[in-house]
């Protein structure tokens, strides 16, 4: 299905795209794939496609079994507990972990904008912002002070990396990003650290950039309630693939609650809190993050 | 006008500098000190093998320091604990190599030349083939800068931008190779690890891009040479720790001035 921008969305066309998922994920028993998405269909223009996938560091399979495709412009979020592999599937994806089984197939010269999880920057090597942000293609001063003023750091080209707040450092990593101009933006736990007003700016940042950009955004989080309502497609992850679909079939997916439930109760009411606004309020909440969820009632 | 000893002298160190500096950041960048002073050791080693089967020391020096990095990296890309293997491969290497110069039959050999350098028994073949190795592994970083920083700031990002830092990995594992051959004879084998380590740590306190920092530390190698040769000139002493020396006095004087600069930064 050609993705359709997620703002002009209509209640029938979100419908469509959840219920075969809800039918299938209610099913599952928490294995692999739950039955509920759709097989994987071989697609020219996929970015990224992964088929059997199986990742692990000389013990067992810390992942296996992972079929996996992105699509242009699609928006896709890896979400699960701490070491279910989340960051070992993106590693895998962009080809900085060598498979042990199956394979990944990445677009030929694809272009990818990668925001890893945490960066250090050893005392010992002096950066400065604006060096950093030509590592290793070389972007004109204009370019870049362009896209850190989109990123909302504009004065910050001529500083040392590691003088930068946690914010500041994140918004950098974002603008090296966005300056390859990248067809799949990857985020890997891009607010770790980062306070909860400043998680939430961060996302709706991301969320303006990818509108003006059309790129496809793969994204891992634990911020369930900010990231799974700006997602097409929620992948919730335990070694393997639980369940995926949209945000509201993976929140009612017995997989993920068994995963989430207890553990994360504030996300999971948070969100649905949202969610019950929506329904009976139409457009008071926070529309950055309802827009899907209005469709849906 | 090559002919006098002292002006070989110079620009063999001068040569030696322009690769070192560069190499140096990077080994100080990536905390590879114990991985150059493992491979340096082992130069010993190349050094008895050379004289045994009587080729040139260069070609044996190289041979080991290559085999040496080579383990060394494929050991540490194992996750091997490098602290104790680097020290165990490098001492081992230093006393298998002097245990096997002392097996060598006839001509006695003056170790002190490899352990701490002759850059003042430079001759005009030495001379070539410093210069050459030298430049060619400055040309080898400049060539390969952008992937190199970038694979050193992160392997990730650098895969994600589609380089391979594997490779960049090996890259400066042969520059190493080839810097230890060539500065065998000017600082020895005990004092290469300082030539690359002293003038990148002295220049970080005062650069503020890392290409500042690579082209300060060959400015500050250079002012080591040419203060330690002219200290081995005045005071007689040995040409190889006074260069050294000199770098490291430059390294002392670096750290007021890098916090003076910084205050001075700030706003």
């Amino acid at each position: 299905m050609p993705r359709l921008p997620r703002r002009t969305m209509s209640a029938a066309q979100v419908s469509a795209r959840s219920d075969p998922h809800a039918g299938g994920c209610a099913d599952g028993e928490g294995g692999q794939g739950c039955g509920a998405h759709p097989p994987l269909q071989p697609s020219p223009e996929a970015l990224i496609t992964a088929r059997g996938l199986g990742v692990g560091f000389g013990g067992p399979l810390v992942l296996r079994d992972v079929d996996f495709t992105i699509a242009p412009g699609e928006i896709v979020t890896i979400v699960g507990p701490n070491g279910s592999g989340k960051s070992v599937l993106l590693r895998a994806l962009l080809g900085i972990l060598a498979p042990r089984r199956g394979q990944v197939t990445r677009r030929r010269g694809l272009r990818v904008g990668y925001v890893p999880q945490r960066l250090h920057i050893d005392q010992a090597l002096p950066m400065p912002v604006h060096r950093f942000l030509s590592l290793p293609q070389r972007h004109g001063p204009e370019a870049q002070a362009r896209v850190l003023a989109r990123v909302g750091v504009p004065d910050v080209a001529h500083k040392q990396m590691t003088v930068l707040s946690g914010g500041q450092f994140q918004r950098v990593l974002l603008a090296r990003a966005l300056l390859a101009e990248p067809e799949l933006l990857v985020l890997d736990e891009p607010t770790q650290g980062l306070d909860q007003p400043g998680t939430a700016a961060f996302y709706r940042l991301i969320e303006a950039v990818r509108g003006e950009l059309g790129c496809a955004v793969l994204s891992v989080s634990h911020d369930l309630h900010v990231v799974m309502s700006a997602s097409d497609r929620v992948i919730c992850l335990n070694g393997h693939i639980c369940c995926q679909g949209t945000p509201q079939v993976v929140l009612n997916a017995p997989e993920y609650r068994a995963l989430f439930g207890p553990g994360t109760g504030g996300a999971l009411a948070l969100y649905q809190h949202h969610h019950d606004h929506a329904h009976d309020h139409g457009g008071v909440a926070e529309p950055a993050t309802l827009d899907q969820q209005e469709g849906h009632g | 006008m090559l002919d006098d000893f002292f002006l070989r002298a110079v620009l063999a160190g001068l040569a030696v500098v322009l690769a070192t500096g560069p190499l140096g950041c990077f080994v100080v960048w990536r905390r590879m000190a114990y991985f150059g002073d493992a491979t340096a050791h082992a130069a010993i080693l190349g050094v008895a093998l050379a004289l045994g089967f009587s080729i040139s020391i260069f070609i044996g020096t190289l041979v080991v320091a290559l085999v040496m990095a080579m383990t060394v990296a494929v050991l540490a890309g194992r996750g091997w604990a490098m602290d104790t293997t680097l020290g165990v491969l490098a001492h081992s290497a230093l006393a298998f190599g002097l245990v096997a110069v002392s097996f060598l039959p006839g001509v006695r050999v003056d170790l002190t030349a490899y352990l701490f350098g002759d850059i003042l028994a430079v001759n005009r073949v030495d001379l070539a083939v410093i210069s050459g190795g030298a430049v060619l592994v400055a040309g080898l970083l400049v060539w390969r800068w952008s992937a190199l920083l970038t694979a050193t700031l992160s392997e990730d990002l650098a895969h994600a931008a589609g380089l391979h830092p594997a490779r960049e990995r090996l890259v400066l594992t042969l520059a190493l190779a080839v810097v230890v051959a060539v500065a065998l004879k000017v600082v020895g084998a005990l004092l290469i690890a300082a030539l690359l380590i002293v003038p990148a740590a002295a220049a970080r306190a005062l650069a503020r891009s890392p290409e500042a920092m690579a082209l300060l530390a060959v400015a500050i190698g250079a002012a080591a040479v040419l203060g330690g040769l002219r200290a081995s000139l005045v005071w007689d002493t040995p040409a190889g720790p006074s260069i050294v020396a000199v770098a490291a006095v430059i390294f002392a004087a670096s750290l007021p001035l890098g916090v003076l600069a910084r205050a001075g930064a700030r706003p």
